[in-house]
């Protein structure tokens, strides 16, 4: 019998819809798979067993009743952690909301539920999505399914993980400077961050709001664009989101896949985002899949985008500014854990120092001290408005390239897959492996990262990045299908169906089989 | 300090020249908080208007609330300003725990309102011109109850209970330049700018105006400077400051306090005092510094509020007449006195009495019925006199005066009436059976029975003692109960005797 847990979300679909199987035995399959690898992978911080048969079962008997359902009905998807579940604990990796259940959903957990996506848990993350590899996260770190001791990448590095490692076929993420982007690239998915306002971040637990999309994570271009027309549209519960409405990514995925669709592209090669301090193995799987676009009938052109020299510094003053405000909340107050001072008088200012001393990891109290200085009477216009002021250059740096062509190209992340606390010491050296993706948050751009082969020197997965303009996400799944299918014809199969198979661990299934 | 350690007014004014600011926060009475979609109500339990955006749970989101940015221009342009094209939300940032983000929503640099201007008319008839700053939006706090320690205040406590269905409720904080030249007048520039502020907010009907009830809160900045000299004195700012006449009394407090402590060589502390209504001191709260650093940044949640200019003339075509106009053209339309208007007002009856007019009493028949008995049956039933009656069938009891059907003792029995839910006065007096007896056969009856009873008064009648009648109009008066006009019966009663043979 087939491995369910191998077919894309689209092929699952088709099996599911034809009531070739039920998507129980779906579900099932892909518990039964989490239980054997997640001990050794670790991208699950909780699995919602019982639940997500009960909602298998559920969309079952609908499609057993005659409903119309729509696509993605009964496939299974993990959730990244930093998205509120009204059934499951939500602690967006931090010990500081260990065990909270939030008492609502975020709007793209509706949004999934109501398509008929079966939740199956929560996916580990860096603590409040700040970090590169997993490494921050309270729960410990995820393990890159290529090779065990290096990072999935991060902040979600969970959500790859799960995908790569067949153990979901989607998953949900967020990205803020990368953060579903660079995973892809270290894992072999795929990952988009959609246009900034594509995607409601309501319930999606706050880094930078300005910055901070929710965007799919799958091992398709397809199967992404399935998942991205179940997410897009306005909520009102988001102001920041757009009223526009959004063209099928789905139909734009299958445009690319027809004949020639690469013919004519005009395809910006950014100087900034390549170069010195690059992976040469990245560079070279690079050069080679712009040269099979050229073969395929694209054009090539280099840009320059003088402005992104500036762009992580910058990056690196918006995201503590607004984290430190949005993580001000955490205080023991109305959620999460309270923690005592050890002596002295119980004030509610003392209790909530202790608690935010216990509750905070490294690299958040790191951040918020960044950000809360950045912020601070006499500083704010040196840091916070310059910083504000190479946001708008970055603006238009992306506008001028955008004239002269359709989309931009650079690899996903300066290098493949680390190996755990090679960066832990050096917080810059880990912020610099996020140069190439964090541009386009700044712009609020959509980017994709697709994979593009294994480095000759580690054979680790490289992820090709695509930027297309604000608004024009559909552009990123056509041009984005249209290379997969390129590289795929080229290779004979997909680059998953090289990633070692991971041994199955016996004593988990007991635990976590959560069945 | 002790009362008897405050300088005296007069000595104080003498030395210094006060110098005022205030900060008046309104309660906006949008049916839903700032910004999000919880009722904004009270009354109901504690922490039940609430929801992931006004707890500041992780992931909730703000939405701003339409109508609470139309009050806010409304109210703007009602205070003369000019109403920004580009306005931005800001954080506050903060920590405490009745604010569940622990930042406000609010607005720094970029109020939705600013450059107003107010003028105020002192009971002297001085007019006082307010320079408005700025009037800006923003989400109000949640409510602590410090439970356990004697004062119910933080300091000795137990614990402090935490209630956020006041938490998000929109605010407008309006802002005043600095204040100078108040001298003597500046206690009562304090109580008037907040009556005037509420009447505003109050003719708009963009909030209930119950300051009792916190909807008009008040800050009072109060700093002195030395006669002579050109540099201004620390300030230091009185907070929620809930009556009229607090403002006022907090502020003169102020000044003598301060003076007192000037001229003894001490310095002011620049910081925050609590109002006690009580003792009517005030006491040290929190000190606060110019350089209080909250680390306002633009609030990335929320999109800019741009209204249109269109809009904006829209708005301003819907603002009432202003309250200060209003006042003296009712005050000539109903050619009252000034002690007769002020009345009116001070008891919160202006509207009342408009509406009974408007209905179809006049002027001074509406004042007395409501400032009199109306007001007396309030202040015995512990509320306030426009709720008791509806002006509609107050001037309906009135016109039954009017035409004689009832005597003001009767009209009293309908009133009681009406506000037991009897139904109109027309109403009340069929079913009490209460109207006058204006037909004079039942009258003559009774007179010519008193008046055979009573031989001797008679006689005297006769012999042209016409005083003597009161004790047949008495009895003639008891025998119908009261429901007789005590004229007619006089009449009647000379009449009768003459003609008795």
């Amino acid at each position: 019998m087939t491995d369910l847990t191998r077919l894309s979300a689209a092929d699952l679909s088709i099996l599911l819809t034809s009531g070739a199987v039920s998507s129980v035995e779906a579900t099932q399959a892909h518990l039964d798979h989490i239980a054997a690898v997640d001990t050794d992978v670790h991208a699950f911080l909780h699995v919602a067993g019982a639940s997500a048969l009960a909602a298998a079962a559920a969309v079952d008997a609908q499609r057993a009743a005659g409903a119309v359902l729509g696509p993605l009905a009964g496939v299974p998807i993990a959730i990244k952690d930093v998205l509120a579940t009204r059934d499951m604990p939500s602690t967006a990796g931090s010990k500081i909301l260990e065990g909270w259940i939030p008492p609502y959903d975020a709007t793209v957990v509706r949004l999934v539920r109501e398509a008929g996506l079966i939740p199956l848990g929560k996916t580990n993350m860096d603590e409040f999505a700040m970090g590169s590899s997993t490494e921050f996260s309270a729960y410990g770190p995820t393990h890159n399914p290529w090779d065990l001791d290096r990072i999935p990448g991060g902040s979600g590095g969970g959500s790859a993980a799960a995908v790569s490692a067949f153990e979901a076929p989607l998953a949900l993420g967020s990205d803020t400077g990368g953060s579903i982007r660079q995973p892809a690239a270290v894992t072999g998915s795929v990952g988009v961050k959609p246009t900034y306002g594509g995607v409601s971040r309501y319930g999606a637990i706050a880094l930078a709001s300005s910055l901070d999309q929710v965007g799919p994570v799958s091992r398709t271009v397809y199967d992404a664009a399935l998942l991205h027309d179940v997410l897009s549209g306005h909520d009102p519960l988001d102001s920041t989101s757009l009223t526009d409405r959004w063209p099928s990514m789905a139909a734009a995925a299958i445009a690319g896949r027809v004949d020639g669709a690469l013919t004519g592209v005009r395809i910006g090669v950014v100087k900034e985002l390549s170069g010195p301090g690059f992976q040469p193995g990245v560079l070279q799987r690079f050069n080679e899949t712009l040269a099979m676009l050229v073969a395929a009938g694209a054009e090539i052109e280099e840009v320059s985008a003088p402005s992104f020299e500036y762009a992580v510094a910058a990056y690196y003053l918006i995201l503590p500014a607004e984290a430190s405000s949005n993580l001000a909340r955490f205080d023991s107050v109305r959620f999460g854990i309270r923690v005592d001072p050890e002596e002295g008088p119980l004030t509610s200012e003392r209790v909530m120092a202790a608690t935010r001393d216990a509750g905070f990891g490294p690299e958040v109290k790191r951040r918020i001290i960044l950000g809360t200085y950045a912020l601070s009477a006499g500083y704010y216009d040196a840091y916070y408005g310059s910083a504000q002021k190479v946001r708008t250059l970055i603006q238009r740096d992306f506008d001028a390239a955008f004239e002269k062509v359709d989309v931009l190209l650079s690899p996903s992340a300066p290098t493949t897959a680390f190996k755990f606390g090679e960066k832990m010491d050096d917080p810059m050296a880990m912020y610099l492996n996020d140069v190439t993706t964090i541009p386009a948050n700044l712009a609020g751009i959509p980017g994709m990262s697709l994979p593009m082969g294994l480095a000759p020197e580690d054979g680790l997965p490289v992820g090709l990045q695509v930027m297309a303009p604000a608004k024009q996400d559909a552009r990123l799944y056509t041009f984005g299908a249209a290379v997969e299918q390129l590289l795929e014809a080229h290779w004979g199969h997909t680059l998953l169906s090289l990633a070692p198979k991971l041994a199955p661990t016996e004593m988990f299934a007991s635990e976590g089989g959560a069945v | 300090m002790k009362k008897a350690e405050l300088m005296d007014y007069d000595k104080a004014l003498e030395l210094f020249e006060p110098v005022l600011g205030f900060e008046v926060h309104v309660e906006l009475n949008t049916k839903t908080k700032m910004f999000c979609g919880c009722a904004n109500e009270f009354g109901q339990g504690a922490n039940t208007n609430t929801c992931p955006t006004c707890l500041g749970l992780p992931g909730g989101l703000p939405q701003v609330n339409a109508k609470a940015i139309e009050s806010s221009i409304r109210l703007g342009l009602a205070l003369g300003c000019e109403i920004a094209e580009y306005s931005r939300f800001a954080r506050k940032n903060y920590f405490y725990p009745d604010t569940a983000k622990n930042f406000q929503t609010s607005q720094y640099d970029e109020p939705i309102a600013f450059n107003g201007q107010l003028t105020i008319e002192l009971e002297s008839g001085r007019q006082v011109t307010i320079d408005i700053e700025r009037a800006h939006m923003e989400d109000d706090a949640g409510k602590l109850t410090h439970v356990g320690g004697a004062t119910g205040r933080i300091q000795g406590a137990d614990y402090s209970l935490v209630d956020y269905n006041r938490g998000g409720v929109p605010l407008v904080e309006i802002v005043t330049q600095m204040i100078e030249g108040g001298e003597a007048d500046s206690p009562e520039i304090g109580r008037t700018y907040v009556a005037a502020i509420r009447e505003i907010v109050k003719a708009l009907g963009v909030s209930n105006a119950r300051m009792e009830e916190g909807n008009v809160r008040c800050d009072a900045n109060v700093s002195l400077r030395p006669r002579g000299s050109g540099k201004l004195g620390t300030r230091t700012e009185t907070k929620n400051v809930n009556s009229l006449r607090s403002v006022e009394r907090a502020v003169r407090y102020e000044i003598q306090r301060q003076a007192a402590l000037l001229a003894a060589g001490g310095t002011i502390t620049q910081e925050t005092r609590h109002w006690h209504e009580d003792t009517g001191i005030t006491s040290a709260g929190r000190p606060k510094s110019d350089a209080d650093d909250y680390r306002y940044f633009p609030e990335p949640d929320l999109v800019p509020v741009a209204p249109s200019r269109a809009w904006v003339e829209e708005l301003r075509a819907t603002l009432p007449e202003p309250p200060a106009a209003r006042r003296k053209r009712l005050q000539a339309d109903w050619g009252f006195a000034n002690l007769e208007f002020q009345d009116v007002v001070n008891s919160d009856l202006l509207d009342a009495v408009e509406a009974t007019v408007a209905a179809g009493a006049s002027a001074q028949s509406a004042r007395k019925w409501w400032t009199g008995e109306v007001a007396r049956l309030a202040n015995v039933a512990g509320v306030s006199a426009d709720s008791l009656v509806e002006p509609m069938q107050l001037a309906a009891l009135i016109e039954l005066v009017t035409a004689g059907t009832l005597t003001d003792r009767l009209a009293r029995q309908v009133l009681e009436g009406v506000i037991a839910g009897e139904g109109t006065p027309l109403e009340v007096v069929e079913i009490r059976g209460l109207a006058v007896v204006s037909d004079d056969g039942p009258l003559i009856e009774a007179i010519d029975l008193a008046l055979a009873s009573q031989p001797d008064v008679l006689a005297k009648i006769r012999d042209g003692k016409v005083q003597a009648a009161g004790a047949v109009i008495g009895a003639v008066m008891k025998a119908m109960r009261g429901q007789a006009d005590a004229a007619r019966v006089r009449e009647l009663v000379l009449e009768r005797a003459g003609t008795a043979e």
